[in-house]
């Protein structure tokens, strides 16, 4: 039973009528009921189109391409009637220089030593264009404290709200669940030793000296990091950063410096609420699971915090904030072309501003090591 | 009813209303077979809303769209999914898909609606590529590389994927030198002549609508007044007349000897 054709062998000769809708969307079946003939010995074929109520341009397509592979046969082929008009408008088309689509681009090498080649020169292009990209924000940095001005307070404002005051419940959870953990996990070893006690040591140190602002800077970079580079990235392909630099405007004074200094700002801040919750977390589960009063754990956090556990963690807080905001807005900067562009450079942002800032956090560890605090 | 060409297109009593802001207040218009139909308006008058609430992105407040005699606002997803496959849409911006190749944009249409086998989606991407005048290279190139002109002629082509039989044109020649506009004029036209497409363009631009639409749908406060192009021209409302008959438009009866 076929629905778009309808033959009649006779001798050598077969009659193909074409009936009803040929469109692009039934362009299988189509083909199918084409490829379905049976053209052996066929020296003549016509083709009768008074029943054809519609023929689309794909679907003429594919009638050409029958005619095509009957002509090959050696075969006749003519119309009834006049050709369908859709036919000629393919003949014209196709009738240019033959058109295919051209070959897909080269793939990348996979020769073990080139392809080494090539990525040392990326990376050390990356790195250099990394610098540079430093260079300029700490230019631009210096420029913009000539005048209140320049720093764009309220645009810094507006990052300290989004990267801060937004990720206070996330990073407050999140505080508290670590600190939590450590007071188990601790617990859990002294307690054989009858030494529960310096659990709460350990929470503090813990906490106020890496895990507090480790963890924060850690939760801000996945936000903040990503947010820089897919805002900015999608700047780029608008041509937002162009139009700003057209009308005269430094996008490292108006969107890349509030950005970072609103990072700068917000991070110590955040901080800072993170070591409160921790500390807050250790006395909860301390009072609960140790039977240690509140007053004999704060005692204890007095007795083990030195003069500068705090401000150890606390330093590091501005220094991550720049990571981290360099390395999501340098990501959004480098966007163009298309939206997977901006996809692979807002991972790239969060990847690089999570490493970075753990790199900083063991260099900062060996610093302040050697100078004994 | 009286036989007359068929009615492709038919918006009946559409209201669409932004907070206390009324863009359209019972927009009537119809679109018969064959017709370039073109959508003229001032700027916030409601164009693309209406072609929004035409392709279903958007929900009118009231009133029915039917398309082909059947009303969207009534029919299951996968039913408005086969309407869909029967028209082709292209954007102000282009809005090609910009991770994809020329190629792959234009295949996309095909992935989505039709099973055919690589080699006969790539000749007749191609097929499509070459109709809207674009050289064969550019099926290797992304979006990102095209010129403002190609980038209107991929999306046509995107549009035209699945031969339909009606194209609605956002703002086509908008943002194009007048010689590349006219030359995309030229091939609407062309394409809707070989193809019998039927064509519903919304335009700024007086010399498209002089040059290739036959029927003009102006929207004024909030309706839509539909006549002939012949006929809209001599319409009294006061910015229809401003629109054919100000300056721009003297200049270009100058500009044309007429």
């Amino acid at each position: 039973m076929t629905e778009f054709i309808a033959a009649a062998r006779s001798a050598d000769s077969l009659e193909v009528a074409l009936i009803g809708e040929w469109r692009a969307l039934r362009l299988n079946d189509i083909g199918a009921e084409l490829a379905a003939l049976d053209l052996r010995g066929v020296r003549r074929v016509a083709i009768a189109t008074d029943q054809l109520a519609l023929l689309d341009l794909s679907a003429a397509w594919r009638l050409r391409e029958f005619i095509v592979a009957v002509e090959r046969t050696g075969a006749a082929v003519n119309f009834r009637s006049a050709p369908p008009q859709q036919l000629q408008v393919l003949d014209v088309a196709l009738a240019k220089e033959a058109f295919r689509p051209p070959g897909v681009h080269v793939h990348e090498s996979i020769e073990p030593v080139t392809a080494l080649g090539r990525h040392v020169v990326r990376a050390w292009r990356d790195g250099r264009a990394g610098l540079a990209f430093v260079g300029r924000v700490a230019l631009s940095a210096l420029t913009a404290v000539t005048g209140w001005k320049r720093l764009r307070p309220i645009s810094i404002a507006r990052h300290v709200f989004d990267t801060g005051v937004t990720a206070i419940p996330i990073v407050a959870l999140i505080a508290f669940l670590i600190s939590v953990i450590i007071a188990f996990l601790s617990a859990q070893q002294l307690q054989r030793f009858g030494a529960e006690i310096f659990v709460v040591d350990l929470v503090t140190i813990g906490v106020l000296r890496e895990l507090g602002v480790l963890l924060t800077a850690i939760i801000v970079a996945g936000r903040s990091g990503s947010a820089y580079a897919a805002e900015i990235g999608a700047m780029r392909l608008n041509e937002e950063i162009d139009a700003l630099t057209a009308t005269g405007a430094d996008p490292y004074e108006l969107l890349v410096l509030p950005r970072i200094l609103g990072l700068v700002i917000a991070l110590p801040l955040l901080t800072v609420l993170a070591d409160a919750i921790g500390l807050a977390g250790g006395a909860l589960l301390c009072r609960f699971l140790l039977d240690i009063p509140i007053t004999q754990y704060l005692n204890r956090v007095n007795e083990s915090i030195g003069p500068t556990t705090f401000w150890v963690g606390i330093a590091k807080a501005p220094v991550f904030a720049v990571l981290i905001g360099c390395a999501g807005v340098y990501r959004g900067l480098q966007v163009q072309g298309s939206s997977r562009e901006l996809g692979r450079r807002t991972t790239e942002a969060v990847v690089q501003s999570i490493f970075l800032v753990i790199l900083a956090d063991a260099l900062f560890a060996v610093l302040f090591m050697e100078i004994g605090i | 009813m009286a036989p007359g060409p068929r009615v492709v297109l038919e918006v009946r009593g559409i209201v669409n209303r932004f907070g206390a802001q009324i863009v359209h207040d019972g927009l009537d218009m119809q679109v018969y077979e064959h017709d370039v139909f073109g959508i003229v308006g001032g700027s916030g008058a409601g164009k693309s809303v209406l072609l929004r609430t035409i392709l279903g992105l958007q929900r009118p407040r009231a009133g029915e769209v039917l398309i082909g005699g059947r009303n969207l606002t009534q029919l299951s997803n996968n039913e408005l999914r086969t309407i869909k496959a029967q028209y082709g849409v292209t954007f102000q911006s282009g809005a090609l898909f910009s991770a994809l190749t020329v190629l792959q944009n234009v295949q996309f249409p095909m992935i989505e609606h039709l099973e055919l086998p690589a080699a006969a989606r790539d000749e007749l991407a191609m097929l499509k590529i070459r109709l809207v005048g674009l050289p064969a290279e550019t099926a290797a190139k992304y979006p990102a590389q095209l010129s403002g002109g190609m980038v209107k002629r991929v999306a046509l082509a995107r549009a035209l994927a699945l031969d339909p039989m009606l194209l609605f044109l956002d703002e086509p020649t908008s943002g194009l030198d007048p010689i590349s506009a006219a030359a995309f004029d030229e091939l609407v036209q062309n394409l809707q002549h070989e193809l019998h497409l039927t064509v519903v363009m919304i335009t700024h631009d007086l010399d498209t609508i002089f040059r290739t639409c036959n029927r003009v749908g102006v929207i004024v406060d909030r309706h839509m007044e539909v006549d002939t192009l012949a006929r809209i021209v001599d319409h009294p409302n006061p910015w229809i007349q401003a629109y054919f008959h100000g300056e721009r438009a003297r200049a270009r009866e100058v500009g044309h000897g007429a």
